[in-house]
């Protein structure tokens, strides 16, 4: 008699009920896998020889064995699978890409039979009056750096939507887990004009103390850690705040946001699988803008974009019109509901388009084309579109338009003014903070120091009062 | 096989005194009080003025360490422990048992990754949680060093004091083990040691383990905490039972000397201490200094020290001796009477079948010593 092979012994063991094929091929926080069962007898069983596994076998056999290959499975410790017996390769990317969802056309318009999220007048409009805000002053503080007031800056042109309507959908205790440019979600929450300006300037008001380049903003009252120059670093760190709200039992998310070239950093697959695997509740919002400073997207991954990558991880995803203030609004409302609900992570692939420069010592023109540029700003811009809805709605005019442009206008310039008019911070802020407490040896640094700066003061800039 | 050269019996005479126990809580760590500063070994006795009864349980390092996670975890309900293998017991057996009695969501696994073990860890940390993460081997730790350098130790400073990530310990074996190569035996604290920002502790006995793990895991700025693999098993030790911590930045006077100044940590030290009972035959008095942190160190008390010997032999393994003959240089020059040395692997990865040839062993201390003695 043939000796059965061991893949049919498994399969009738599967029909005769005996050995139960788990229901979830992967069971991720579940206590266990479904326990395999065998029966009592040890005759039967893994270690029993293949005789009388042959016996029990063919003893207990009823007829409804099946020997279908296909239906059987592989219990593998790293995945639970049916098998196939022709080589088969899973494309390299799906028949068609990732749809993205819109509300709106280009123009302002509501698509026919699109979700539309519950957004009122007085919403809309602070929406609204933010993003044209954060385009004012993106506008002002490119320029004062331009005329040599601060040493940096970069703009989040195109990128309006995106900033607000997210900002606009979370709760102001989520903690936002920020890339650079993402001021406007700090605007939103009560950021003023003159906090900006005061960091730009490392004034004596700066939070930061005047440590780090401009744009680099940071709040703890609003619930935004400081920026950090270096690409995802930060999508590590909402995975480990996101996990502690799920440990404190708080009904918040944190959020991420990052560029498309940060999807090629190591963090961000670590973040990201991190995420999956500890089921934290954390929103990855990806603003694909298509270059990461030169570099176009085509040359940064051959996936479908970022969106692609979600599935990877075993994480739910989506991809939405970064310029539609609506289809922002609804998606992220509708992640940051699953995120905290289910205790999951999301990922958002926001399409968009960089406006400006990468910063101000980029010039984008070495490497892209005006043309296109210009049909980004003029036809494609975020809060055009936004306003045009505005508009169709009845909620938004001409003359609100001048007066908030003018307003805005003239409230950047008086920040400009009022933060560049005041002093640096002081020098001690050079030493504290590098630990809890100053340590000795900074305390002799810092005596060495201000001996060389007192006899040597003209060597040193007169704006940094020395206490 | 490679002969071990070393007596651990000698581990035990690196025994301290208990120190006092700290006034922690609320995770403020305030130094401890009533606290004296330490020359005792088996050689030097020193008569305690009050003498305490503490109850000790002669345990290795391993254990040790596990016992700070332990009261850690007992202590803090804000406290994890994560890291590759860290939930069956690790690798080397420190998290044995945390996650049956604190639970999966307190002790976990991660994924196979050191660079958002450490992201994660400063995350969870900057939420006012203590982070315990753990590096499988020093080695490993390379992936995670933009997470150290960019993120952890500058997270207080570049926010200007508004977010820090002080509950952050990353904790990680080390050193060799007479049979690692070039993956299971790096000493890579030298890279630590310039990063302003973060802490960097090693501790050469299970009773400083614990101690000065509790007092890592305290402190309020983000600690890397180097664990001497070598002897996770072989030190053995009286470690009191109770909750104590050592101060960091701290040097300890192991032995006091006349002669020569040795300074060095963690595992070195036993070696160190074999070197020091070798030249006193010849007459040679070897103050021997463990640093115990490295960055920030305890260059006071060193610089005590070289000003009353004269001599200064910097170890231990490449890197961070150099920044400590320098700096001691600079301050006692005038008072130097021979060229300060240093006895430390050699400059080539960490080799096999060459560990014994390799390593800084004890006769090449004792050559080091007489050179400088003789100079």
């Amino acid at each position: 008699m043939m000796v059965p092979k061991p893949a049919s012994s498994w399969a009738r063991l599967i029909t005769t009920g005996l050995l139960r094929r788990p229901s979830h091929p992967f069971h991720a926080s579940r206590s266990t896998i479904a326990p395999v069962r065998f029966p009592s007898s040890p005759s039967c069983g893994p270690f029993a020889s293949v005789l009388r596994e042959r016996q029990f076998c063919s003893s207990s056999s009823s007829g409804d064995e099946s020997e279908d290959h296909l239906d059987e499975f592989l219990d593998f410790p790293g995945a639970k699978v049916g098998f196939i017996n022709k080589i088969k390769f899973t494309a390299e990317r799906p028949q068609e890409p990732v749809p993205c969802f819109r509300v709106l056309d280009d123009h302002g318009r509501l698509i026919k039979d699109a979700y539309m999220p519950e957004v009122d007048k007085p919403l809309a409009i602070r929406m609204y009056q933010n993003m044209v805000t954060l385009q004012v002053m993106d506008t002002l503080f490119f320029e004062a750096q331009r005329q040599g007031r601060f040493s940096f800056y970069l703009t989040t042109f195109g990128e309006e939507a995106i900033n607000i309507a997210s900002a606009a959908a979370l709760n102001n205790d989520d903690m936002v887990y920020a890339q650079y440019r993402e001021p406007g979600v700090l605007m939103w929450r009560g950021f003023t004009l003159k906090e900006f300006a005061n960091q730009c300037f490392s004034n004596v008001a700066d939070y930061g103390k005047g440590r780090q380049m401009p744009v680099h903003y940071g709040s703890a009252k609003l619930n935004y850690p400081t920026v950090s120059s270096p690409i995802g670093t930060q999508l590590p760190h909402a995975v480990g705040a996101a996990y502690a709200f799920k440990m404190d039992q708080k009904p918040l998310c944190t959020t991420t946001f990052f560029g498309e070239g940060a999807s090629s950093e190591g963090d961000f697959h670590g973040a990201m699988n991190f995420a999956a695997v500890l089921e934290v509740p954390v929103l990855f919002i990806c603003r694909n803008n298509g270059f990461a400073i030169s570099t176009p997207a085509s040359e940064q991954f051959k996936s479908d974009g970022v969106v692609a990558k979600g599935h990877a991880y075993g994480m739910r995803s989506i991809r939405v019109d970064g310029n539609d203030t609506l289809a922002m609004y609804a998606t992220v409302k509708a992640a940051r509901k699953m995120a905290v609900e289910e205790s999951r992570p999301i990922l958002i692939e926001a399409l968009t388009y960089r406006v400006g420069h990468h910063s101000t010592s980029d010039d984008s023109g070495k490497y892209r084309k005006g043309d296109e540029m210009q049909h980004w700003k003029t036809m494609r811009d975020p809060v055009l579109r936004f306003r045009r809805w505005l508009e169709g709605e009845g909620w938004w005019d001409t003359d609100a338009e001048q007066k908030l442009r003018s307003d805005a206008r003239n409230e950047v310039i008086s920040a400009l003014q009022s933060a560049g008019s005041q002093m640096k911070q002081p020098l001690t802020n050079l030493f504290t903070d590098v630990y809890d407490t100053i340590p000795r040896n900074l305390i002799q640094q810092e005596k060495e120091l201000r001996s060389t700066v007192g006899r040597h003061h003209e060597d040193y800039p007169s704006d940094v009062p020395l206490y | 096989m490679v002969r071990r050269r070393f007596s651990f019996g000698l581990v035990s005479r690196l025994s301290s005194p208990i120190y006092g126990r700290s006034p922690c809580s609320g995770g403020i760590w305030t130094p401890c009080l009533g606290q004296k500063r330490s020359f005792m070994t088996a050689k030097d006795l020193v008569e305690s003025e009050e003498p305490e009864k503490k109850v000790t349980n002669r345990i290795n390092m391993f254990s040790a360490i596990n016992q700070a996670l332990h009261t850690v975890l007992d202590s803090d309900p804000k406290s994890y422990v994560f890291g590759e293998d860290v939930g069956f017991g690790g690798v080397f057996r420190c998290t044995t048992a945390l996650r049956d009695k604190f639970g999966r969501h307190r002790v976990f696994n991660t994924p196979l990754c050191e660079q958002a073990i450490v992201g994660f860890g400063i995350g969870l940390a900057s939420m006012g949680n203590r982070a315990i993460a753990e590096i499988q081997f020093a080695d490993y730790i390379f992936p995670a060093l933009d997470q150290i350098v960019n993120e952890a130790a500058k997270y207080r400073y570049r926010s200007g004091n508004l977010f820090n990530c002080g509950g952050l310990t990353v904790r990680a074996p080390y050193g060799a083990v007479g049979h690692g190569g070039h993956y299971h035996s790096q000493s890579p604290e030298a890279f630590f040691c310039h990063v302003p920002g973060i802490k960097v502790v090693i501790p050469r006995s299970p009773s400083q383990a614990k101690g000065l793990l509790l007092a890592s895991i305290r402190d309020p700025n983000p600690v890397v905490f180097f664990e001497p693999k070598w002897l996770y098993r072989l030190a053995v030790e009286e470690v009191p039972v109770d909750d104590y911590t050592l101060p960091l930045s701290s040097a300890e006077v192991m032995r006091k000397g006349s002669d020569i100044t040795l300074v060095g940590w963690g595992a070195q030290l036993a070696i160190m201490e074999e070197a020091c009972d070798e030249v006193s035959k010849l007459g040679i008095s070897c103050e021997l200094i463990d640093l115990r942190t490295l960055i920030p160190w305890d260059k006071e008390l060193v610089e005590d020290s070289v000003n009353k010997t004269g001599r200064l032999l910097a170890p231990v393994t490449g890197g961070f001796g150099a920044e400590i003959a320098a700096s001691i240089t600079n301050s006692c020059f005038l008072r130097l009477q021979a060229p300060v040395s240093r006895v430390c692997g050699l400059d080539t990865p960490f080799p096999l079948v060459f560990e014994p040839f390799y390593m800084p062993t004890k006769n090449k201390i004792v050559d080091a010593i007489k050179a400088s003695v003789n100079f």
